[in-house]
C-alpha cells in the first residue's frame, strides 16, 4: 500500500499539453541518474505513454566524482503517439552538477527547461568541469528556462527524520529530482512510491528517506511554483493489450527461454562477462527454474566451446558477447559450422576496434559477422531492430539454427541492449512450437548411422545425441565425407561439402519473410537500414512526409542470407540511402551483391543517429 | 536390464588407425578399449572429446560418441557436455601441446571446477603432428626443428600443474604398461569430478626413447617409483625409499633410515602439499619418477552442483511460467475502457 503523498493540487499552475517530451537526467556516476531515469520511465509507461529510452554511462565504474568522464545520463522520450526513438534534443535537462551541465547543455533544445542542483556549483566542482566562471550567473544559461534548486540542502532537510546518516543522506537526492520532475510533468507518483517500498523493504530507513526526498521534490514544485507552467503528455493510443517496458538484453534473454520451451530443448548459455552483453547472463542466471544452465567460463573461447559441447549433447546452446569476445570465438564458430550443430551467437555490438567504446553503440561488426571466419563458413546472420524485437528475433534465430543445423549470429548493439520501450506482450500460447527431432534410429544400410545424410529439403544433417543406442558416431573439424561423415581428404568431396554447406545456408532465403517496404507510392528514394537504426530511420521518414516529400523505408532483419526480393526492391527505386553506425558496411555488401550505386550515411560517434541527421540527408536526396 | 557384454572389438571403429607404426598411442587406445569393454556400461553413454594433435585423433577410433574439436578446447567443449548431461561418461583426450600450451587455460579451470571429466593427457614431450617442435614439457636445451640451438623454455611438470590447479584426482602412468594404465583408468572412472591422468607416451619418430628410464629393461627397476595408497613409498627392489624432510620429498637408501620414517602414501590426504612434493621428485622421466595416483580426494563435482541448483530452483518456484516471466517487470493495459486518448498523428519522433 502506497503512502499518501502530498499531491497538493498542481493545477494552480497552468498546464500545457504536449504531444511528446524529451527528458534527460544527468549527473555524476554516483548520483543515481540511471535509477531516476528508469523510475520516470516506468511511471510514464504505467501512465500509458509511448516511450523510448537511451541510457548513457561511462565505461569506468566510478570515475572521479565531479569530473566530465564521470557523467552518467539517462534520456527518455514520452509521447501520446507511437514514437520510434529516445529523441534528438531534450526539452528538459536535469543537471546535478557542473560536469553534467557542461557535458549536456549543448544538447538541450533552445528555450528548454533546465533544472540545476545549485549546491554543487562550488569552485572545486566548477573547476573539475572546466568552467572558468559560474554558468549559473555568467549568462551561459540565457535562452533556457532555468529552475535553480539547492537540492543538497533540501534533501538533507527532507530526510532529517528518517534515520539515514552520513553519506546516505545525499544519496536520496535523485529522488528529490524525480519528485520535482513528477510535479513538473504530471507523472503519477504511486508507481515510484510502491517501487521504493518494495525495493528497500529490507532497509526501511532508506525507503523512508527516498520517499521523503521524492515528496520534498514534488512539494518544492507545488510550493514555489517553480515554473509558470507545468506540462502534460497524455497517454498514447497504443494498440489494445497488455504492455511492459523492456530493454533489449532482457527481451533477448526471455526470447531464448521461450524458444527453449517451444523447442523442448534445455537452454545452455556459455559466456564470459563483457559490456554490454553481461546483462543477458545476469537475467538467464536468475531463471534456473526454467531449466536454464548458465556457465560463466574462464574466457570467451571456453564460453563458446562449452556451448558447442552442449549443442552436441542435445541442448539449445547459446553464447553471447560483444565484438572483442566474438573475435575470440571465431575459430569455434567455424568449428560449429563444420560440425553442423545448432548454436546461437549473440553479438551485442559496441564501439570498436579493440576495447573501443565499451558503453556506446556502434554497428561496426557487420562485415565481421558475415565474413570474419577462416575458410568458407557462411553463417546465417540476423539483426534485432529494437529492444522488444529482441524477443521474437531470438526465437527466430533458434528456429533457423535448429531447423538447418547451423550456428546463427544474432546481432544486437548497446542501444538495443540498454534502451527500452513498451512491449505489447505476446500470447505465449500462440507462438508456434519449434520442431526439433532428434534422430533415434539408424538411417543407413544394415543398421548403420550416417551422420551427414541430409534432409532433402533443408540440407540439414540429423541430430543424434549421445546416449542414443546404435547411433554412436564421431564428428570433428576435419573435412568429412558426404553422407558417412568419415574423415576425407578427397578433392571432389571437399568441393561438394563446401558447396553443400553454402547451399544449405543460402537456401534459408526461401524460409524467411520477404523484405517489406514501408512508404509512399511513387517514392524515388528508399532508405534501407538494419539493426538499431530502425527507429531513427522511420522517424526521419515521418518528418520527410510532414515536409510533403515522399520516401520509402525498408529494414533488414536478415543479413545472411538476404531476403529473396531485396534486389528487386532496391532496383525499383532511383536512389537508395543506407544509414549505418559504421563507415559503410551494409553499403559495401549491397554494392557487391547487387552492383547498385547506393549511398551511405555514416556515423561512428558513439551515439545513435539524430533523427534530423537522417531527415536532412533524405531531403537532400529527394530534391 | 542386464549390462551389455562387450569385447574390445565393440569399441573399435571401421576407420583405419593412422598413427605412425610403433607409436605409443596404439597401446593407450588398446588399454582404453579393453578397459571400457570390461565396464559393461552401454557404449552410447561414452563421449570422447579431443583437441588437435596426434593423440587427438583418438575419438575417430572409438566406437562411442565423439568429437575431434579444435586445438586446446576439448576441456571447454567437454564441460558443456558433462554439465548438461550428467548421465554420460565424458572423456577428454589431449596432449602436452594441446592441453598444456594452447589449451592450458581450459585445463586448469576445468580441474579447479572439478567437472566430471576423465582427462587423459598423452605426454610425449614433443609436437608430433606439426613434425617435431619442442613442447611445453620438452626439456631445456632440447634441439628440435624450432630450437636448433636448444630449447630455452622451462618445462611444465603436468602432475605439479594439475595439483596446483586444485585437481581432485591426479595420476601418472606409462603407455607401455597396460595393466597399470587400466588400473589408473578404473580409479579415474570411479572418481567423481575431474580425473587427470598423465600418460608418458613414446613418440618413436620425433622423440624416441624419451621414457627409457622408466621403460628400459635395465633402467626401470631403478627409476620406477610406484605409488600405492597406504603403503610405504619404496622402489628399486626396496633398496630406495622416499622420506619427507623439511616439507620436501627426498630419496634415501632404505637401509639408512628408520622404516617408520619412510613416507606412507596417502592419496586421500586433503592437503595437496605431500602429493606436490612427490611430484617434484623428478621434473621429467630422467631418473627416479613416481607413477600411480598422487591425489584422490572428494569435492563436489561442478556438473552435479549445476543440476542441483536447477532442481532446487524448480522445487522452489516450479518449472517456470512464461506468461508470468514476461509480466514480471510490471505491466499496464491499454484497452477499450482505458485512458488512451492520444492521437496517432505522428510528428516525426
Amino acid at each position: 500500500m502506497a503512502d499518501e503523498i502530498a499531491t497538493a493540487d498542481p493545477s494552480t499552475t497552468p498546464t500545457e499539453e504536449l504531444d511528446k517530451l524529451v527528458i534527460r537526467f544527468a549527473g555524476d556516476s554516483g548520483d543515481g541518474m540511471q535509477l531516476a531515469g528508469s523510475r520516470f520511465t516506468d511511471a510514464s509507461a504505467l501512465f500509458g505513454n509511448d516511450l523510448a529510452t537511451l541510457p548513457s554511462f561511462p565505461a569506468e565504474i566510478r570515475a572521479p566524482a565531479g569530473t566530465l568522464p564521470g557523467v552518467s545520463s539517462f534520456q527518455v522520450q514520452i509521447a501520446d503517439f507511437d514514437i520510434l526513438t529516445a529523441g534528438d534534443a531534450p526539452d528538459c535537462l536535469v543537471a546535478m552538477n557542473p560536469a553534467a551541465l557542461m557535458k549536456n547543455l549543448k544538447d538541450l533544445r533552445q528555450g528548454g527547461t533546465l533544472i540545476v542542483n545549485t549546491d554543487t556549483f562550488d569552485e572545486r566542482n566548477l573547476d573539475k568541469a572546466g568552467y572558468e566562471s559560474n554558468p549559473l550567473d555568467d549568462g551561459t544559461l540565457e535562452g533556457y528556462r532555468v529552475i535553480k534548486v539547492p537540492m543538497d540542502e533540501l534533501t538533507k532537510e527532507a530526510v532529517k527524520e528518517t534515520g539515514v546518516s552520513g553519506r546516505n543522506v545525499l544519496r536520496s537526492k535523485n529522488f528529490f529530482a524525480l519528485g520535482l520532475m513528477a510535479w513538473l510533468f504530471h507523472r503519477p507518483t504511486e508507481p515510484t512510491i510502491e517501487w521504493v517500498e518494495k525495493k528497500f523493504a529490507k532497509i526501511p530507513e532508506v525507503a523512508e528517506a527516498n520517499k521523503a526526498a521524492f515528496q520534498a521534490g514534488y512539494t518544492f514544485g507545488v510550493a514555489t511554483e517553480a515554473t509558470k507552467t507545468t506540462f502534460e503528455v497524455k497517454p498514447a493510443a497504443l494498440r489494445e493489450g497488455t504492455y511492459t517496458n523492456i530493454n533489449g538484453n532482457t527481451a533477448l534473454a526471455w526470447g531464448l527461454i521461450t524458444a527453449s520451451r517451444k523447442a523442448k530443448l534445455p537452454l545452455f548459455y556459455g559466456t564470459y562477462p563483457i559490456t554490454p552483453a553481461s546483462d543477458i547472463l545476469h537475467e538467464l542466471s536468475r531463471q534456473k527454474n526454467f531449466g536454464v544452465r548458465t556457465f560463466q567460463a574462464e574466457d570467451e573461447i571456453a564460453g563458446v566451446g562449452a556451448a558447442v559441447g552442449a549443442a552436441f549433447a542435445g541442448n539449445l546452446a547459446v553464447t553471447g558477447s560483444s565484438g572483442p569476445g566474438i573475435a575470440l570465438k571465431s575459430e569455434t564458430i567455424s568449428l560449429c559450422f563444420m560440425l553442423e550443430l545448432p548454436m546461437i551467437v549473440i553479438n551485442v555490438q559496441r564501439g570498436g576496434p579493440s576495447t573501443g567504446l565499451p558503453t556506446k553503440p556502434e554497428q561496426s561488426d557487420l562485415l565481421f559477422s558475415l565474413y570474419g571466419r577462416h575458410g568458407e563458413s557462411p553463417v546465417p546472420v540476423l539483426a534485432i531492430a529494437s529492444p522488444s524485437d529482441a524477443f521474437s528475433m531470438a526465437i527466430e534465430a533458434v528456429r533457423i539454427a535448429t531447423k538447418y543445423m547451423t550456428p546463427v549470429i544474432l546481432m544486437s548493439d548497446n542501444q538495443i541492449a540498454n534502451g527500452s520501450e513498451p512491449w505489447l506482450l505476446p500470447d505465449i500460447s500462440e507462438i508456434p512450437d519449434i520442431e526439433v527431432g532428434f534422430v533415434t534410429k539408424p538411417n543407413g544400410p544394415d543398421g548403420t548411422f550416417l551422420p551427414y545424410m541430409r534432409n532433402v529439403d533443408t540440407f540439414a544433417r540429423p541430430w543424434a545425441v549421445p546416449g542414443t543406442a546404435g547411433l554412436e558416431h564421431r564428428i570433428g573439424g576435419l573435412e568429412k565425407e558426404a553422407i558417412t561423415g568419415n574423415v576425407s581428404y578427397d578433392p571432389a568431396n571437399h568441393q561438394l561439402m563446401t558447396d553443400t554447406r553454402a547451399w544449405k545456408v543460402a537456401n534459408i532465403a526461401n524460409d524467411i519473410p520477404q523484405l517489406e517496404v514501408d512508404g509512399d507510392e511513387g517514392a524515388k528514394v528508399l532508405v534501407l537500414g538494419w539493426g538499431s537504426t530502425y527507429g531513427s530511420i522511420r522517424a526521419a521518414a515521418r518528418r520527410v512526409r510532414l515536409e510533403g516529400r515522399e520516401v520509402a523505408t525498408a529494414h533488414l532483419r536478415y543479413l545472411n542470407p538476404l531476403p529473396n526480393n531485396l534486389g528487386d526492391v532496391l532496383r525499383s527505386f532511383d536512389k537508395v540511402l543506407i544509414p549505418e553506425m559504421n563507415t559503410g558496411q551494409l553499403l559495401k555488401v549491397i554494392r557487391a551483391e547487387f552492383l547498385l550505386d547506393a549511398s551511405g550515411l555514416n556515423k561512428v560517434a558513439g551515439e545513435p543517429f539524430k533523427v534530423t541527421e537522417i531527415t536532412d540527408k533524405i531531403l537532400e536526396m529527394v530534391e | 536390464m542386464t549390462s551389455p557384454s562387450y569385447t574390445r572389438a565393440d569399441f573399435q571403429t571401421d576407420q583405419e588407425v593412422r598413427w605412425c607404426p610403433g607409436c605409443g598411442d596404439y597401446t593407450i587406445l588398446a588399454s582404453v578399449q579393453m578397459f571400457l569393454a570390461g565396464l559393461g556400461r552401454p557404449r552410447e553413454e561414452f563421449v570422447f572429446v579431443s583437441g588437435i594433435g596426434c593423440s587427438s585423433r583418438f575419438p575417430y577410433y572409438m566406437n562411442t560418441y565423439g568429437m575431434h574439436s579444435i586445438h586446446g578446447r576439448a576441456p571447454a567443449i567437454a564441460t558443456g557436455i558433462a554439465t548438461t548431461r550428467p548421465d554420460l561418461s565424458v572423456w577428454v583426450i589431449t596432449g602436452d601441446g594441446d592441453g598444456l600450451s594452447i589449451g592450458g587455460n581450459h585445463l586448469i579451470h576445468v580441474l579447479r571446477r572439478n567437472v566430471n571429466l576423465k582427462i587423459i593427457l598423452f605426454n610425449n614431450q614433443i609436437y608430433g603432428l606439426t613434425k617435431g617442435q619442442y613442447s611445453p614439457t620438452s626439456e631445456v636445451g632440447k634441439a628440435t626443428k624450432s630450437s636448433p640451438f636448444g630449447s630455452l623454455d622451462y618445462p611444465f611438470n603436468p602432475v605439479s600443474l594439475a595439483l596446483g590447479a586444485e585437481a581432485t584426482f591426479v595420476a601418472r602412468t606409462l603407455d607401455m604398461d597396460r595393466n597399470h594404465t587400466q588400473e589408473m583408468l578404473q580409479k579415474a572412472y570411479e572418481h567423481e569430478g575431474s580425473s587427470f591422468i598423465e600418460v608418458y607416451q613414446n613418440c618413436n619418430v620425433f622423440n624416441d626413447k624419451a621414457f627409457i628410464q622408466l621403460t628400459g629393461k635395465e633402467e626401470r627397476v631403478h627409476n620406477r617409483i610406484d605409488l600405492e595408497h597406504g603403503k610405504p613409498v619404496v622402489f628399486d627392489d626396496g633398496s630406495k625409499a622416499v622420506v619427507m624432510r623439511g616439507g620436501q620429498a627426498e630419496i634415501v637408501d632404505s637401509s639408512s633410515v628408520d622404516p617408520k620414517a619412510i613416507l606412507v602414501h596417502d592419496e586421500t590426504r586433503e592437503d595437496p602439499s605431500i602429493a606436490f612434493a612427490l611430484s617434484r621428485l623428478s621434473h621429467g622421466p630422467y631418473g627416479p619418477t613416481p607413477l600411480g595416483i598422487f591425489r584422490n580426494v572428494k569435492r563436489p563435482a561442478y556438473d552435479k552442483e549445476v543440476n542441483v541448483q536447477v532442481a532446487a530452483a524448480q522445487e522452489k518456484l516450479g518449472t517456470g511460467d512464461l506468461d508470468k516471466l514476461i509480466r514480471s517487470h510490471g505491466t499496464w493495459t491499454v484497452g477499450a475502457g482505458s485512458h488512451n486518448g492520444g492521437s496517432s498523428n505522428g510528428s516525426g519522433s
